[in-house]
C-alpha cells in the first residue's frame, strides 16, 4: 500500500496582549463574547504550554481565575467542567462558556465581587507559527521513530492544534494512521482526551499505541 | 563566549534545532537594539547575550547605546519612578531636556535595518525617525507599567502608539492602545558567568573572602540598591528572624550607571544594618557576576523583596541555582514563582520573616521547592526562549494572519 509521507512540523507561540481586562463575573463574560478566537484557544491552552511537565494540569485559565480571584467555586466548577476533548470548532467552545455562565448570571446572587487589585483578568491571544522539523516518515516504523525525537511542540501541534485551531475534525496522527490502514490505533489515538496528559506522558502514550502497529 | 549549540545540555537538541530553523527563515532580517546603558541592569546583560546569539543565528542584529548627561539620566530616573507609580514633578524643562538628548542621539544614530527594538522610556524619543523611514519599530518595555502616574503616561503614550509594537514583561503591564502588544518574559543566560555551574570549592573561597560564616544560614538578597527592591525592609524581617534563629543577611549588589539614587539608598541600609556583624552589605563592582553566582549558589534561602518589580530576574537567576525563593507578588514576580509549589510569595516584611524560618527549619520542603522552580525555569525563562520570542515577534511584523508558516 502506498503511504503519503508524514510530515512532522512543530509550532512556535508568541504571546499578544489584548489590553483588556476584567475584574467581575459580567466583565469576564462580556470579555469572552468579544475577544478572537485565538484568545479562546489562547485562555483554554495555556496551562498546558506553560507546566507541561506538571500533572494533573489546572483547567482553563478563566475557571482557574474566577476560583481563585474571584472565590466564585460554583462558577469556577462550571468553568472547569467544560470538555475541551469534545469540541470541533473554537466558535462552539466559546458559546459553550457563554452558555453556561449566562445561565449562572441569571440565577446566582453577588454575581459582581471583584477581584483583587493587581489580579484582574488579563486577555491574551496567541500567534502561532509552524515550522518544518525536517523529519518526515514514509512508513510506520520511521514514524514511531520521529514520534521518539521530536520536540513535544510538534506533538502539541498535531494533536491539539490541528484539532481545534485548524479546525481538521481530529487530530493529525489519526488522520495519518486511518491512510496507513491502521484503523485501530488511530481510532485508540482519537478516543484519548489528551488533556489529561503532560505532554511528555502523552508522548508516551502515543508511543505505546504506534509500537502495536509496528509490531 | 557559549554559542547556540552549546546550550543543547541544557534545553535539548529539539529546541536547538527549532532556533536555528527560525534562523534560517530570519536571514532577511536586520535588528537592532537601542538602550541607555551599556553595562549594569538586566536590560545590558539580556542584549549582550542575545545580539551575538542572533547574529550567529544568521539574522544581521546590532546594539546601539545612547548618551546622554546627568541632567538626562536625573530625568530619566524620575520618569522611571513615575512610571512604577510614585508621585513626581517634572517641568515643562524636563520634557523639553528629554527631547533634545533623544534628537541629538538620533541625529548621530543610523537606522538603516528592518526592525528596531527600543528598549525602556530613555531612548523612546527616537521613534520620531520612524515616519521618515519605511521599517518596523517595536517598544521594548522592562518596566513594571501596572500604575504608571498620569503625568509620564500620557507623555510616554503619544510616543509608544507611534510603534508598530510594543512588548511588556507581564500581562498586568498591558493597556488599551492603538499599538498591538506582545508578552515577552526576559531571561537569564544559564551559561553566563552570574549563572554558570561553580564548584564547591569555588563557593566557599567567595564565602571566606567576605567574611561569611557557611556553618550558620545565610538569607541573601541580591539588587542594586534601589528604594523599590526595599533593602531596609529586608533587614526588618531578618531582625524578625533573628530573634528564634542564629542567620546572617547578605545584601549584594551593584550599581548601573544610569542609577543616581544608589549612593543615597546604600547609606541608609548602612545606617539600618546599625553595625551589625552578621549583616553583610555588598557594594560589589560591575565585574562580580560570578561571586554574585557564588553568594546565591551557597545561600541557605534567596529573597527578593521588592515593592516594585520590572520583571524580577535574581528571582529566576536564584531558582535556575536550585535555591528556594521568597519574593514579593509584584511584577513579573507571580509569572516565576507559583506559591507553595516552586516558591513562596509573601506581601509583607511579617510574610517574608515567617516564610524564611520555614524554609530554614523545614529544608526537605525548600528543596522541593527549589528542585521545581529550576524545572519551571528551564521550560519557560531561559535565554534560548527569549531568543526565539524576539525572533518570532521581529518576523510577525511583517504577517497580519494568526497562524503564519514559515
Amino acid at each position: 500500500m502506498e503511504i503519503t509521507p508524514f510530515e512532522f512540523k512543530s509550532r512556535l507561540v508568541l504571546t499578544e496582549l489584548l489590553g483588556r481586562r476584567a475584574a467581575t463575573l459580567p466583565e469576564l463574560v462580556e470579555g469572552i463574547r468579544s475577544v478572537p478566537l485565538s484568545s479562546i484557544y489562547h485562555h483554554t491552552h495555556r496551562f498546558l504550554q506553560q507546566h507541561h511537565f506538571l500533572s494533573p494540569e489546572p483547567p482553563n485559565d478563566f475557571a482557574y481565575w474566577v476560583t481563585n480571584m474571584l472565590n466564585d467555586e460554583i462558577a469556577g466548577e462550571k468553568l472547569a467542567s467544560i470538555d475541551v476533548t469534545q469540541f470541533l470548532k473554537l466558535s462552539d467552545l466559546r458559546q459553550r462558556f457563554l452558555i453556561l455562565m449566562e445561565e449562572y448570571l441569571g440565577t446566582a446572587i453577588n454575581v459582581n465581587r471583584q477581584s483583587p487589585e493587581g489580579e484582574e483578568f488579563h486577555f491574551m491571544s496567541s500567534r502561532i507559527f509552524v515550522v518544518p522539523t525536517g523529519k518526515i516518515a514514509g512508513n510506520i516504523k520511521e514514524f514511531r521513530d520521529f514520534l521518539k525525537v521530536v520536540s513535544i511542540h510538534s506533538i502539541y501541534f498535531h494533536m491539539f492544534e490541528a484539532k481545534l485551531r485548524l479546525e481538521k475534525g481530529d487530530n493529525d496522527f489519526s488522520i495519518w494512521l486511518r491512510s496507513a490502514g491502521k484503523e485501530e490505533e488511530a481510532e485508540q489515538i482519537s478516543r484519548l482526551d489528551p488533556y489529561t496528559f503532560t505532554l511528555e506522558g502523552l508522548r508516551e502514550r502515543l508511543l505505546k499505541i504506534v509500537n502495536n502497529a509496528t509490531s | 563566549m557559549p554559542q547556540v549549540k552549546d546550550y543543547k545540555d541544557i534545553v535539548g537538541q529539539s529546541v536547538i534545532d527549532e532556533l536555528f530553523a527560525i534562523g534560517e527563515k530570519s536571514r532577511d532580517l536586520k535588528i537592532q537594539h537601542v538602550n541607555s546603558t551599556a553595562v549594569g541592569g538586566g536590560v545590558a546583560e539580556i542584549l549582550t547575550r542575545l545580539v551575538p546569539m542572533m547574529n550567529e543565528l544568521g539574522v544581521q542584529a546590532r546594539w546601539d547605546v545612547i548618551k546622554g548627561g546627568e541632567k538626562f539620566f536625573a530625568i530619566t530616573k524620575k520618569m522611571h519612578n513615575a512610571l512604577h507609580g510614585v508621585p513626581e514633578t517634572f517641568t515643562d524643562d524636563d520634557w523639553a531636556h528629554f527631547m533634545e538628548v533623544d534628537r541629538e542621539n538620533a541625529r548621530s544614530m543610523n537606522f538603516d535595518n528592518n526592525v528596531v527594538f527600543i528598549h525602556d522610556p530613555q531612548p523612546i524619543g527616537l521613534v520620531e525617525q520612524r515616519e521618515h523611514l519605511d521599517n518596523k519599530w517595536v517598544w521594548r518595555c522592562h518596566i513594571d507599567f501596572s500604575e504608571p502616574r498620569e503625568n509620564v503616561w500620557l507623555f510616554l503614550k503619544d510616543f509608544i502608539e507611534r510603534f508598530d509594537g510594543a512588548i511588556f514583561s507581564a500581562p498586568a503591564f498591558s493597556r488599551p492602545l492603538k499599538t498591538k502588544q506582545f508578552l515577552i518574559s526576559p531571561s537569564i543566560d544559564p551559561l553566563s558567568d552570574k549563572n554558570k555551574d561553580l564548584s564547591d570549592d569555588f563557593v566557599r573561597d567567595i564565602f571566606d573572602r567576605f567574611g561569611i560564616d557557611r556553618k550558620r544560614p545565610v538569607v541573601t538578597q541580591i539588587s542594586r540598591f534601589d528604594y523599590l527592591k526595599d533593602p531596609v525592609g529586608v533587614i526588618k524581617a531578618y531582625r524578625l528572624v533573628k530573634r528564634y534563629i542564629d542567620c546572617q543577611l547578605v545584601l549584594a549588589g551593584g550599581g548601573a550607571t544610569d542609577d543616581p539614587e544608589g549612593e543615597k539608598v546604600l547609606s541608609e541600609v548602612r545606617e539600618a544594618a546599625n553595625g551589625d556583624r552578621d549583616v553583610f552589605v555588598l557594594l560589589l563592582p560591575p565585574s562580580s557576576d560570578v561571586e554574585i553566582n557564588a553568594l546565591q549558589r551557597g545561600s541557605t534561602v534567596v529573597l527578593q523583596k521588592s515593592l516594585r518589580e520590572g520583571f524580577g530576574l535574581t528571582v529566576a537567576e536564584a531558582m535556575w541555582k536550585s535555591r528556594p525563593v521568597i519574593a514579593s507578588a509584584v511584577g513579573g514576580i507571580p509569572l516565576q514563582i507559583k506559591h507553595k509549589y516552586n516558591g513562596i510569595l509573601t506581601h509583607s516584611i511579617e510574610g517574608t520573616a515567617y516564610w524564611i524560618k520555614q524554609l530554614i527549619n523545614e529544608p526537605n520542603y525548600a528543596r522541593e521547592l527549589a528542585r521545581n522552580g529550576k524545572e519551571h525555569i528551564r521550560q519557560n525563562f531561559l535565554i534560548t526562549r527569549h531568543l526565539r520570542d524576539y525572533l518570532l515577534l521581529s518576523l510577525s511584523l511583517f504577517h497580519d494572519k494568526d497562524i503564519v508558516y514559515l
